[in-house]
């Protein structure tokens, strides 16, 4: 009973700054409200059990990501509002037409899922991890069946890294 | 899952309302928290931390894709003094 109203709690939270950030006039509040809503995410984390992952959350995005956009925020030191301008040659109506469309696409799909039973699902559910503990767990995960895909993601954020610093040099 | 597809609207909602490139970074980013938000949904209800390890693969791109991103406003900010997407038609035919 508790842990259901901390959910609908956070999740409210969640929901009410996502909306804030998108409807934000100013830049650095946007910034703000997503910090608020990184934190209740990793609350949420908490919440079902994820603890490394929250720890995660909380030092990748609230601190590294949200830092990241400040200063992009601060570099960029609008003289002028940024949405001032408005393509008269932009065709809205074509894209919300084709979101409307996915978004029934994605209807039906999660609609007929919904109504069929469910005979591949978890068959490796229960199988049981040798060591007890949240972050024991992952750690093992990801270093054992998981290695690969950890040395690509270890790779692609060394080329991210090198990428953004030539693209940031203010000349080459 | 109800919240997750909430949150992920939200986001698709602001990149395709709003015109500054750096809020539509910012929708991206909730969008990601959406997909990691159903992983470790998942992962709670099926017992087993598979999902929990794909949302920090998750995490690592959404770093990733951030920091180039960003680095691409920069670069594009110098040249043209904007970070307005209707304004960035280089590449319009």
């Amino acid at each position: 009973m508790g842990e259901a109203i901390a959910f609908y709690t956070i999740s409210a939270f969640i929901l009410g700054f996502a909306v804030l950030v998108v409807t934000a006039r100013d830049t650095v509040h946007s910034i703000l409200f997503l910090v608020a809503d990184f934190l209740f995410v990793a609350a949420l984390y908490v919440l079902l059990h994820a603890e490394f992952l929250a720890v995660i959350q909380l030092l990748v995005y609230a601190g590294g990501i949200v830092v990241l956009y400040l200063f992009v925020v601060m570099l960029v030191n609008l003289k002028r509002p940024a949405e001032d301008y408005k393509d008269p040659r932009r065709r809205s109506a074509l894209g919300f037409g084709l979101a409307a469309a996915i978004l029934a696409e994605l209807a039906a799909i999660g609609a007929w899922s919904y109504t069929t039973p469910p005979h591949v699902v978890a068959e490796s559910a229960s199988t049981a991890m040798p060591f007890t503990g949240n972050t024991e767990q992952v750690g093992w995960l990801l270093y054992t069946s998981y290695l690969i895909p950890f040395e690509i993601a270890s790779m692609l954020l060394l080329v991210a890294m090198i990428g953004a610093i030539i693209l940031a040099k203010r000349e080459l | 899952m109800v919240l997750s597809a909430a949150l992920f609207i939200i986001g698709v909602i602001g990149v395709m309302v709003r015109r500054n490139i750096i809020i539509i970074f910012m929708s991206i980013e909730l969008i990601l928290n959406a997909v990691n938000i159903n992983l470790v949904a998942y992962s709670y209800q099926m017992h087993h931390v598979v999902g929990q390890v794909f949302a920090i693969f998750v995490i690592a791109v959404a770093a990733a894709e951030a920091a180039v991103g960003l680095g691409i406003i920069l670069a594009f900010y110098r040249n043209k003094e904007t970070v307005n997407i209707d304004e960035m038609n280089l590449m319009r035919w």
